[in-house]
């Protein structure tokens, strides 16, 4: 609606400008001790949950495989800490219901140093062999979307890429993880994209990175191989980028059609982090024990990002970084998409990139808002990126027509970046009676 | 742990906006509007706009605690309809007929269906239209703008007994010394007498003793404020000042002699008004992008061709009346175009690169040059 950004082409149409509060900005990357206990869900990506291969009593190793890929569609897990399996129980997780987990009695004296690992040479490996490495890795998309690596890179038979496109937008406000690691960890980067780029046969290499983040742009660069086709590109700050095809329109200026992936035109899209992690892990043969999240919010007396161990669990996170025992809510994720949790035992997962705490001053501010009527403003039309009419979706929802928001107004196109939450002066919590209608008309689906 | 956790949906941020900021702004910004039209008509305009004010506030309360319909007074949406309604009769107005107007506008404009965000027709134009049927006399006799004494005297018809006609105000006037002309809006001169005020005097309301409402320099200046804070959708107004000057000028250059200049079609009257305050009302304007600009071009439209080929001497009201209920319409043919629902779209010239590769270099060793649109030599940007 603002002359300026319709005169002025963006990156992508549409979108927001959320406050960025990237406050761990400036910070290096610290290490977080272990927890007493650590507590390893077998299911923390997306498809099937993993094999549990240890008995309780069992002695562990750190990066000690633990639980095996359950087939093509699942990753395995590797001890996080050297110690003892105590029980593979039900366990709270992020989502809500209970599931399956093996929770490890860390040794008191035991070394953060992983102690198993499998060198390899990686120039002898056939693509083929170098995805089945990833896989090995028990590698998911750190970026938060937990889908499994190796998939992403698998090119099914008859498609051809071209183009392997790495996200380093990170656009969730607060979040500083993948940002830190484009600063301190570019070379594992460059040497990950270097496995990615054999893997997937792919000629050219595209890093998209929002121009809030030039220091990780000066510092990729400086890092790109003499003559490797590697392309650092900044794009105009704007969430959410980071969606694969967002990124992919301001890099290319091309529309993903509806329903397809970026693989239907030639492009394999991952994380920063994932790579990062990658360029490290597979020639030394090692399993994700760790990740960088990023601690933060005003609840938060030391925000940071730290590299913790998988499993770690929420209560530990909080009292390392210090966050006061009063009432709060708990992000697991950014404030524009984030899950908040319910119970501060749940684990940090593969998948979690922040954890943000919000105090009791911001969670009676959010109380206090009044819900309207929807007024027909239109400024949810204006900021959907995926060019959706949250305004009538969320009437349609109201009277329950879910079958009308799937069918006649592309309800399936949503992918939940909450713009239309975000702007909407009405305080209507559109966003979530999408997620309900959507989650309904999938029961549906399978019935 | 006794700490209390709390759940809610993600988003966790909101964006600064509220439905009661959006309104509490809209009243600030018409406020220099309100003090230009006291400043020409005196006490007379100021009582008439406390009384339909205060009369669709009374009347929100009510039917808000009767709950027959959703919002409250807080929320200012029944501020501006009463101020609204205040500024498009004439100052003139008997007041009794001010207090009925008003109540019409918010009981049969916005409770009957259900209050904010549910109305269907601008609640302020439904007040006008009520009043338009049933004081066709009343909301046509407008009075010279800048009398003396206008400050501590009433227009007499301001305070007529309810139910009782107003005395006639062109016997005040000539009181005044003032030509009878005085009492005409500059669209009923033309319309009736054939005489084209000049589009300056129009543009300021300053010239002379001329019946009209506040200068649509002002108005525009008042809705550039609220467009500039994104407060109100400016493509609203532009719609409907472009076509209706373009459908004007299109006459104009048709037949001169027989259609007014399209500079006195967008100055004269309620168009600005109109275009800016009442057809940008979010409830009833459509919320999809090319369906702003199609209601804007059809309010344009309706509005000339009321003005020009009808009895009525304006046709701004109507012509808003009429896109209100064509709203929905336009909606439905004008639903957004969903991300990658074009499945062969052009890429847009600003893309830094081209997904466009030989298809001789897939698969093959990494030296092959791959060309890409701009060439991004991974030099740091010179700051």
């Amino acid at each position: 609606m603002s002359l300026l950004s319709y005169f002025s082409g963006e990156a992508f149409e549409r979108g927001v400008h959320p406050a960025s509060c990237k406050f761990t900005a400036g910070q290096s990357i610290k290490r977080m001790p272990f927890a007493r206990r650590l507590v390893v869900p077998l299911l923390q990506h997306i498809g099937k949950p993993a094999r549990s291969i240890v008995r309780p009593g069992q002695e562990v190793v750190r990066g000690e495989l633990i639980a095996e890929a359950d087939g093509w569609m699942s990753v395995p897990h590797h001890a996080p800490a050297t110690g003892v399996v105590e029980a593979i129980e039900l366990r709270p997780t992020a989502r809500g219901p209970w599931a399956q987990a093996i929770v490890i009695r860390v040794h008191e004296a035991a070394t953060q140093e992983v102690l198993w690992s499998q060198p390899r040479d990686m120039s002898a490996l056939a693509p083929a062999e170098i995805i089945k490495a990833v896989q090995e890795t028990g590698m998911v998309g750190l970026g938060g979307a937990a889908f499994p690596s190796h998939i992403k890179m698998a090119v099914p038979e008859g498609a051809s890429v071209h183009t392997l496109v790495v996200n380093g937008c990170e656009c969730e406000p607060y979040l500083t993880c993948d940002h830190r690691m484009m600063v301190e960890h570019a070379r594992d980067l460059m040497e990950g994209i270097r496995h990615v780029m054999r893997a997937t046969g792919v000629a050219r290499t595209v890093i998209g990175v929002e121009d809030n983040k030039m220091d990780a742009v000066l510092a990729l660069r400086a890092a790109v191989p003499a003559g490797a086709p590697i392309f650092v590109q900044d794009v105009p700050t704007k969430y959410p980028q980071g969606a694969e095809k967002m990124l992919i329109m301001a890099l290319f200026g091309v529309e993903v059609p509806a329903g397809k992936l970026p693989l239907s035109m030639g492009l394999v899209v991952l994380n920063v982090g994932t790579l990062a992690f990658l360029g490290r892990l597979l020639p030394e043969g090692k399993g994700l024990t760790e990740r960088v999240v990023t601690v933060t919010g005003p609840g938060v007396a030391r925000p940071g990002d730290y590299r913790m161990p998988l499993g770690t669990p929420l209560s530990f996170v909080l009292d390392y970084a210090g966050a006061p025992a009063e009432s709060r809510q708990v992000i697991l994720g950014g404030p524009m998409m984030g899950q908040a949790i319910a119970s501060l035992e749940t684990p940090v997962t593969k998948g979690v990139s922040g954890i943000l705490v919000l105090r009791k001053e911001e969670m009676t501010a959010r109380a206090a808002e009044k819900l309207y009527p929807c007024i027909k403003c239109g400024e949810c039309v204006q900021a959907c990126p995926m060019g959706l009419n949250p305004s009538t979706l969320g009437m349609l929802a109201a009277k329950r027509e879910y079958s009308v928001m799937g069918e006649n107004y592309h309800l399936g196109d949503c992918f939940e970046c909450g713009c239309c939450t975000y702007v909407c002066p009405s305080n209507i919590p559109l966003v979530q009676q999408f997620r309900v209608a959507k989650q309904i008309l999938r029961e549906k689906a399978a019935a | 742990m006794s700490a209390t956790i709390e759940i809610r949906s993600a988003p966790h941020v909101k964006g600064g906006y509220s439905v009661e900021k959006i309104m509490r702004h809209v009243v600030y910004s018409l406020l220099p509007v309100c003090a230009f039209f006291v400043f020409q008509y005196g006490i007379s305009a100021l009582a008439s706009m406390v009384v339909i004010t205060a009369t669709c506030l009374l009347t929100e309360r009510f039917f808000v605690r009767t709950g027959t319909q959703s919002g409250s007074i807080s929320d200012f949406s029944a501020t501006i309809t009463g101020l609204l309604l205040a500024l498009s009769v004439p100052p003139g107005f008997p007041l009794w007929m001010g207090v009925v107007t008003g109540f019409i506008a918010i009981a049969l404009g916005k409770a009957l269906f259900g209050g904010i965000g549910f109305n269907v027709f601008n609640p302020a134009l439904v007040g006008r239209a009520f009043a338009q049927a049933a004081f066709p006399t009343a909301i046509a006799s407008y009075t010279a703008s800048f009398l003396p004494g206008r400050f501590t005297e009433f227009i007499p018809s301001s305070l007529a007994w309810p139910l009782m006609i107003p005395p006639e105000t062109a016997e005040w006037l000539k009181l005044k010394q003032l030509d009878a002309l005085a009492g005409a809006t500059p669209l009923g001169q033309w319309k009736f007498e054939g005489i084209v005020a000049s589009a300056v005097d129009l543009m300021t309301s300053l010239g002379g003793h001329m019946a009209v409402g506040p200068s649509p320099l002002l108005i525009i200046a008042c809705g550039a404020y609220l467009a500039s804070r994104r407060f109100m959708d400016w493509r609203i107004p532009a719609a409907v000042i472009s076509s209706a000057g373009l459908v004007a000028s299109v006459l104009y250059a048709y037949n001169p002699s027989h259609f007014p200049n399209p500079l006195f079609t967008l100055f004269s009257g309620g168009l600005m008004l109109g275009a800016i305050y009442m057809a940008t009302d979010m409830v009833t304007s459509p919320v999809t992008s090319r369906g702003v600009w199609i209601y804007g071009g059809l309010i344009g439209l309706l509005t000339v061709v009321i003005r020009y080929f009808s009895g009525l001497p304006e046709g701004v009201m109507y012509a808003i009346l009429f896109a209100n209920a064509a709203m929905p319409l336009i909606e439905r043919i004008s639903q957004p175009a969903v991300f990658g629902a074009v499945a062969t779209k052009k890429a847009r010239r600003s893309a830094a690169f081209s997904l466009e590769t030989p298809a001789s270099t897939l698969r093959e060793s990494k030296d092959v040059v791959i060309p890409i649109k701009v060439v991004s030599n991974n030099q740091p940007p010179k700051s």
